[in-house]
């Protein structure tokens, strides 16, 4: 049995690693289709501004990109290095979207970015129009399938338990494919990213604006990016209820610590604003509650009931003691994989499998389970609901500040009227607020979907690696070092670049005599 | 599920597709890995280095994806060997990691700053990247024909014993020798192409020398495995199609086992044919001053090398020193039959397709790159 402080460790540097490598993931995402979007009206047009546009964006993009696929490497590896049991139990479909996303995507991004940064004199117009589309599509289709992947975790469809494989295998993968919350997180996450992108190009261009440097160039900049963001921010909400709808369905025991619910109310139920959650009380004390609105989100009716914590537990419960039939029965296929009464055990009660295995955190062998035990585990499947309860609200909050200054951004440059200096500051000092929003998102889907790796099917602690406490330390801290240092020459970088502005970096000087303040 | 293929049959055509991707890695990202040990070694000043680096600048990054795919499809399609071998070379899958996170950023980075300790030290990390990953892959093979020490408990659980220093025995030292020597006659084969003046004249002289050596370490550790290293075989007659459970076989260890296929199908001595053919051609045609045979024959032989390592172990995968019955093998360490063919599905589809468009991007990418190229268009290169 793995160590809790190995499982610890195992889930902090994967954590780490995971926010560190979203850090860069939805700027690519972003920006890549900007440039797909900026590099078409050049070849519409005609105008060299235009190219001039995406070769700058293309140089911050690069600087960016590099650390995107630096920091991707990691992920892929750490399911092995630290996750090996999750591997070998779940390899069998979580490996797929993972194998097709290389084969359909990383291989379509990475191969074509060289031509995007390398061809611009070996290719046509045209040519290197459709390098920078496939780029752009190559990135997105590789988020596509890596929440293809992340949404099994959430929602373990189309697959079962093989007691002679000791694993789970796939049935069917359009259950994995058409996985209505990996589908629902795609275009969550990918609009989310697109929000990033546009808040990068809308702030630097603001900060031009501002200071009067390359007007030209910041004003076309910024009416894309305004443009785009606002599209896209509207999509991050109305796409972020739907991925609330389908979490609703699939996943309760997330939403109901979203929303520190821990009774039950009768339908439709009220949507806590905000308020503390004490989790020793299990209560929630100053609850501001708008009534109703909780009920219309997550059931899209006024009768369907939405389960609070309490009941969640107790169902846990019923299911822990539905799990140990199926635990006994794989128990007894072991001795004797012919006895087809225990077969029958395993596969009428299998779903709940799962929940048998949580007793393991508490007594080595599950069938040895008293009372006491089985009301520990059932209380483990309660993730922690006051991070849970704010960052969601964080997130949220700032989903809807950004429709508003995507919004004003539009209006004024719409109108032409690029000289509000309060919305342009606003635009500046909103730059690192995408990122939070990301982070905080990541946040609730992942530590929401705890104590499970893969929810219902596989607990967290069961699924680390037998590691020596030593070589996680020592990997650990090479992370924290490695990565600490990469971030400090990553955002040198990119001030650096974006200071030195287009006309310097490009090493051009048609646009000196527009741009004024350029020297 | 009901398949056009049996579960046996999808096995090996699965253990070849690993092979075709592993031999895809080696070659591709090969020759730019072996670029990078070489940059040191061929350029001097800061033009060269950039004239070397902007030669793997376009590719280097596609072809990694060789590597991060390699591993997907083992993820996929061999996830007991996925589970095993990342976790228990874990400090080795560090350092490779760390070495393949240099590069991306190193060959970004590096031109980035104008400021001579800045490029020295991204020159530094470019040469880590290449050399560490180079010799650790060849490390690891050397680990994988002495056997591993592992074994799985009744739920499969994997525990691995030893360290990362067990895996620095000298038969594996030796393999790790051969894998760099290899990829440094292939990455020396690249620039003969891609360069010209006094860096393609180094790259000839380092071809011949990392050529000599690979030929030679090739040979050493072929007589070393005959003698020395005890090879794996099955004791109990294999399940081609049985459930992916390696504790359901007898295996036994005995000298000169690895050398047995190759007796039974002589066919597969083709393998280290290519491997020694292949290196002494890419010698003879650099001294003919044959530019382009030269990087298709070290290809061809870093493909044999790892031709012959993966023919002479079959079906074994990683064998266990521990408990030799938890040896994975083709045919008890593989996902479930539908998973095997849909991941074969997709391999038919998607691999022409990548091929093409990697030949279509060298194609566009097909000249030398010289020290006037990078000079006129400095802001743009590496």
């Amino acid at each position: 049995m793995t160590g809790a402080d190995i499982v610890d460790l195992s889930r902090l540097q994967f954590a780490l690693t995971a926010m560190y490598h979203f850090l860069f993931v939805p700027l690519t995402l972003g920006m890549s289709l900007l440039l797909a979007i900026m590099e078409t009206v050049y070849v519409m047009t005609g105008r060299e501004i235009w190219r001039d546009m995406v070769r700058f964006w293309g140089k911050l993009f690069g600087i960016n990109f590099a650390m995107g696929v630096a920091t991707g490497i990691t992920m892929e590896f750490q399911f092995g290095t630290n996750w090996s049991y999750y591997s070998h139990y779940v390899g069998d479909i979580f490996g797929v979207p993972l194998a097709i996303e290389g084969m359909m995507a990383f291989f379509l991004e990475s191969t074509f970015v060289g031509l995007f940064f390398f061809g611009w004199n070996r290719l046509s117009r045209l040519g290197h129009l459709i390098v920078t589309w496939l780029v752009a599509i190559g990135s997105n289709l590789s988020a596509l399938w890596i929440l293809v992947a992340n949404g099994w975790m959430q929602y373990p469809a189309g697959a079962h338990f093989n007691f002679e494989t000791m694993r789970m295998e796939l049935d069917s993968f359009s259950s994995v494919l058409f996985n209505p919350v990996a589908q629902a997180k795609f275009v969550h996450t990918v609009s989310a990213g697109y929000v990033t992108g546009a808040m990068f190009v809308l702030a630097i261009s603001s900060w031009y604006l501002l200071k009067g440097r390359h007007i030209e160039f910041a004003r076309r900049s910024f009416i894309v990016a305004a443009s785009f963001g606002l599209a896209s921010c509207l999509s991050v909400v109305v796409l972020g209820d739907e991925s609330g709808y389908t979490v609703s369905e699939h996943q309760k025991m997330k939403l109901a610590a979203i929303e520190a619910m821990w009774e039950t109310e009768p339908a439709p139920a009220s949507f806590t604003a905000v308020g503390l959650p004490d989790v020793a009380a299990r209560t929630t004390h100053y609850a501001v509650k708008i009534p109703w609105l909780m009920g219309l989100i997550g059931t899209r009716s006024v009768d369907r009931v939405i389960p609070g914590i309490e009941e969640l537990v107790e169902r846990a419960r019923h299911r822990i003691e539905d799990g140990l039939i199926a635990y006994r029965g794989l128990v007894r296929l072991r001795q004797d994989r012919t006895d087809t009464e225990a077969r029958k055990m395993l596969e009428e009660h299998q779903g709940d499998l799962g929940y048998a295995l949580l007793l393991k955190r508490h007594i080595a062998d599950p069938l040895q389970a008293t009372e006491a035990d089985i009301a520990k585990a059932a209380d483990d499947t309660i993730p922690n609901v006051g991070a849970l309860f704010w960052s969601f609200r964080a997130m949220a909050g700032l989903g809807f500040f950004f429709v508003l200054l995507f919004g004003l951004s539009f209006w004024f440059a719409s109108r032409r009227q690029f000289d509000r200096r309060w919305l342009l500051r606003i635009a500046v000092l909103s730059l690192p607020l995408p990122w939070i929003a990301a982070e905080m998102g990541w946040f609730v889907a992942e530590h929401g979907r705890q104590p499970w790796t893969i929810d219902g099917v596989l607990p967290t602690f069961l699924s680390a690696s037998d590691l020596a406490p030593s070589q996680l330390l020592f990997s650990l801290a090479g992370f924290v070092l490695f990565y600490s240092v990469l971030a400090i020459i990553d955002v040198t970088l990119m001030t650096k670049y974006a200071r030195l502005g287009p006309v310097r970096s490009l090493g051009i000087d048609h646009e000196a005599g527009a741009a004024g303040g350029a020297k | 599920m009901e398949t056009l293929l049996d579960y046996g049959t999808l096995r090996v055509l699965w253990w070849g597709l690993l092979g075709v991707l592993l031999i895809g890695f080696a070659v591709t990202d090969g020759y730019d890995l072996g670029t990078a040990i070489l940059l040191p070694v061929v350029s001097r000043t800061d033009l060269e280095r950039r004239v070397v680096l902007n030669s793997i600048g376009p590719v280097w990054d596609g072809n990694q994806v060789w590597l991060i795919l390699g591993a997907g499809a083992i993820f996929a399609a061999f996830p007991p060997i996925y589970a095993v071998a990342f976790s228990g070379f874990y400090i080795a899958m560090l350092m490779v990691l760390a070495s393949l996170i240099l590069r991306p950023v190193g060959f970004d980075f590096r031109n980035k700053i104008d400021n001579a300790a800045w490029r020295r030290v991204w020159d530094c990390a470019l040469f880590i990247g290449g050399f560490v990953p180079a010799v650790v892959f060849g490390v690891a093979f050397g680990n994988l024909l002495q056997g591993v020490p592992f074994t799985f408990d009744e739920d499969l659980r994997v525990s691995y014993q030893g360290g990362f220093l067990d895996l620095l025995n000298p038969f594996a030292v030796t393999t790790g020798l051969l894998s760099a020597a290899m990829l440094t006659a292939h990455g020396a084969g690249w620039l003969i192409v891609k360069t010209d003046g006094v860096i393609q004249h180094r790259a000839r002289r380092a071809l011949l020398i990392a050529a000599l050596l690979a030929i030679l370490l090739f040979a050493v550790t072929g007589y070393w495995t005959w003698t020395g290293v005890q090879g794996y075989q099955f004791l109990s007659v294999p399940v081609v199609d049985g459930p992916s459970n390696p504790m359901l076989k007898e295996v036994g260890r005995s000298a000169g086992v690895w050398f047995a296929n190759f007796a039974r199908n002589p066919w597969m001595m083709a393998a280290p044919v290519m491997a020694f053919a292949g290196m002494g051609l890419a010698i003879l045609f650099n001294a003919a001053r044959r530019d382009l045979p030269v990087l298709l024959a070290s290809g061809i032989g870093v493909a044999g090398v790892v031709a012959t390592a993966g023919l002479g172990m079959f079906p074994f995968l990683m064998p266990s020193s521990l408990d030799p019955r938890a040896s994975l093998t083709a045919w008890d360490a593989t996902s479930s039959h539908t998973t095997l063919f849909l991941m074969l599905v997709a391999g038919c589809i998607f691999l022409p397709v990548i091929l093409a468009y990697t030949a279509f991007v060298l194609r566009v990418l097909r000249g030398k790159v010289t020290g006037d190229y990078i000079e006129n268009n400095s802001h743009t290169l590496y």
